[in-house]
């Protein structure tokens, strides 16, 4: 996978209280959450944001609740992926359970809000056009890359009751 | 390198020995969720065409919009409530019985030492209070353990922290996790097991047990975990004829060890807007005036907490301009401080008492701050937004600092009230 998009960026700990604050939680709809993401940090965001932008933000990104619904939102309101220097660990889960790109890397440091970057996912690297700057991006663990290519969790789960484990 | 409490279990459960970040399918003896989370998890399967594999291991608790709060949420309950009739799910429990699941499930037996437990809803740490490896996670995971019985886990390694003496009075199971994660930061734990241990943890009763496992996730963690003693095992008894399994862990199984001298622990303020913001009650010098207090939530909403406030309140009155909202976790918790008195000395104290529900603890309903206004709570986030409004203030406290503050109209120690 490989695609280019502009930078939105924010600080550490962003949890998912701004991510989709709970007054929403009173629906699970894709796009009625993507008209609400990130509202309590930037009140004009899902207004802002195109598809194929990119979040880049920094340490324990999704930190709080286990609320599906943050990763959701932000999927839904065309974020392509978000790099982050490290991630709250449900967030974590939740985003490859249900196929949001994430990504753990120390380039979230140095990219800027507006930059463009690139994003390959073959070739192991993040991009920075605009300050002109690579990074290298670690594999995912073997057990996630079956649950991958096997679609996501729950077609893992089909899978298994096929197999009737 | 020894075998922690928590990959004892894991090991145990899938028949191989596991050691830290090991990636293992598991199964589970319990996945639940409730009326925020299931529903995803519940349109999931029937979008899949997949039924519960085992519905003893399925509980389904609807306690954060319920009773509805608005049409939205009726949705969000009256699926859980077709889900739970459509498959006969025993371990469900509606309006009139519920109470909040991490309140609820441990009340009701359902948690016992040695368990795998899933949850979706990020505080199902707490049910390590129990000596069980319990982990939040998000609505697909519970429905593929719904699915298979089954969950996946990065094996944790664990941060071990020893408390030792005697807390000073008013602290209690708040002030150690608020005073621990303001020491390590609410990143400090990010894909660990805590593990709570020392003379000071023995000597608390099971609702500051909980308290403590309840915040783990609020410093990043995994699971929070206590091994089981004497205390768990009375707590047990009479709730539960299940047979569990005790396990131990090994003393060099820790990745880092931190002790904690817990005479030092006073009574601690978390400020807004991350619990690590937390310091001592005694070293706040200004002053902090509040709108609302709110003494409630899966973190202090237990008998004990709810007796801690009314030694504060008996007799007293909540200062003019402050609203005190009260909210027993649970049905039996709120009968109990029903048949004690409790509720004549909250309200004598110009409190309102609300049925058991996550409620404000969330910004869900039942007390909605206003922008500006200023809350104590004690519950466990104080998250820009958290609790209403997000240009409102949240601190967060133990029942003894609320109540008295309640009293005051500002922030104050229960000591110079």
């Amino acid at each position: 996978m490989k695609f280019s998009g502009k930078v939105w960026k924010f600080g550490d700990n962003i949890d998912t209280d701004v991510i989709i604050p709970a007054r929403y939680l009173n629906s699970s709809d894709p796009n009625i959450l993507a008209s609400h993401v990130m509202e309590d940090i930037d009140e004009q965001f899902s207004k802002k944001v195109k598809a194929g932008d990119i979040i880049v933000a920094g340490e324990n990104f999704g930190c709080g609740s286990s609320r599906e619904h943050a990763p959701i939102a932000i999927k839904a309101a065309g974020i392509k992926c978000v790099i982050a220097k490290s991630f709250a660990r449900i967030f974590f889960r939740n985003s490859f359970n249900m196929g949001l790109l994430i990504i753990e890397s120390d380039a979230a440091e140095e990219i800027n809000q507006s930059d463009i970057i690139t994003v390959d996912t073959q070739k192991g690297e993040i991009h920075d056009k605009t300050i002109g700057k690579s990074w290298k991006i670690g594999k995912l663990p073997d057990f996630i890359q079956e649950l991958v290519e096997a679609g996501g969790l729950m077609n893992y789960a089909k899978k298994l009751e096929g197999e009737n484990v | 390198m020894g075998m922690s409490i928590t990959q004892k279990i894991i090991s145990e459960h899938i028949g191989d020995e596991v050691k830290a970040g090991d990636l293992v399918m598991a199964p589970i003896d319990l996945a639940f969720g409730n009326d925020v989370t299931a529903p995803i998890a519940i349109h999931k399967l029937a979008e899949f065409g997949i039924s519960p594999k085992d519905t003893s291991k399925i509980a389904l608790i609807p306690d954060h919009f319920a009773p509805n709060k608005d049409i939205a949420s009726a949705v969000q309950c009256q699926t859980v409530r077709m889900f739970a009739n459509k498959y006969n799910i025993e371990k469900y429990w509606d309006v009139g019985e519920t109470g909040i699941e991490h309140a609820l499930l441990p009340e009701q037996g359902i948690i016992t030492p040695g368990q795998i437990i899933i949850g979706a809803d990020s505080h199902t740490c707490t049910h390590g209070a129990l000596g069980a490896f319990a982990s939040g996670v998000g609505s697909t995971d519970l429905a593929f353990a719904i699915a298979t019985g089954k969950a996946w886990f990065k094996v944790p390694e664990t941060i071990r922290f020893i408390y030792t003496g005697k807390l000073p009075k008013y602290s209690g199971g708040k002030d150690i996790i608020l005073y621990t994660i303001g020491k390590i930061g609410v990143s400090g734990a990010l894909y660990k097991t805590m593990e709570f241990t020392g003379d000071t943890i023995r000597a608390l009763g099971m609702d500051d047990r909980l308290t403590i496992c309840n915040m783990a996730v609020e410093a990043g963690a995994k699971n929070g975990i206590i091994e089981p003693d004497e205390v768990t095992e009375n707590y047990l008894k009479g709730r539960t004829d299940k047979k569990y399994k005790i396990y131990k862990s090994d003393d060099d199984s820790a990745s880092e060890t931190i002790r904690i001298d817990a005479t030092r622990i006073e009574p601690q303020v978390a400020f807004p807007h991350l619990p690590e913001n937390s310091r001592a009650v005694s070293q706040i010098h200004k002053t902090i005036k509040i709108d609302q207090a709110f003494i409630g939530s899966c973190t202090n909403g237990r008998m004990s907490d709810l007796r801690i406030a009314a030694d504060i309140l008996k007799g007293r009155h909540i200062a003019k301009g402050v609203r005190l909202i009260i909210i027993p976790a649970t049905k039996q918790i709120y009968r109990e401080a029903l048949k004690e008195g409790l509720f004549d000395i909250f309200l004598d104290a110009g409190a309102v008492v609300s049925t058991p529900t996550c409620g404000p603890c969330l910004g869900g309903y039942m007390g909605i701050l206003a922008p500006g206004e200023t809350a104590i709570s004690t519950s466990n986030r104080n998250f820009v937004g958290r609790m209403g409004s997000p240009k409102s203030f949240v601190y967060l406290a133990n029942p003894a600092v609320t109540a008295a503050s309640a009293v005051a109209g500002f922030i104050i120690d229960p000591k110079k009230l």
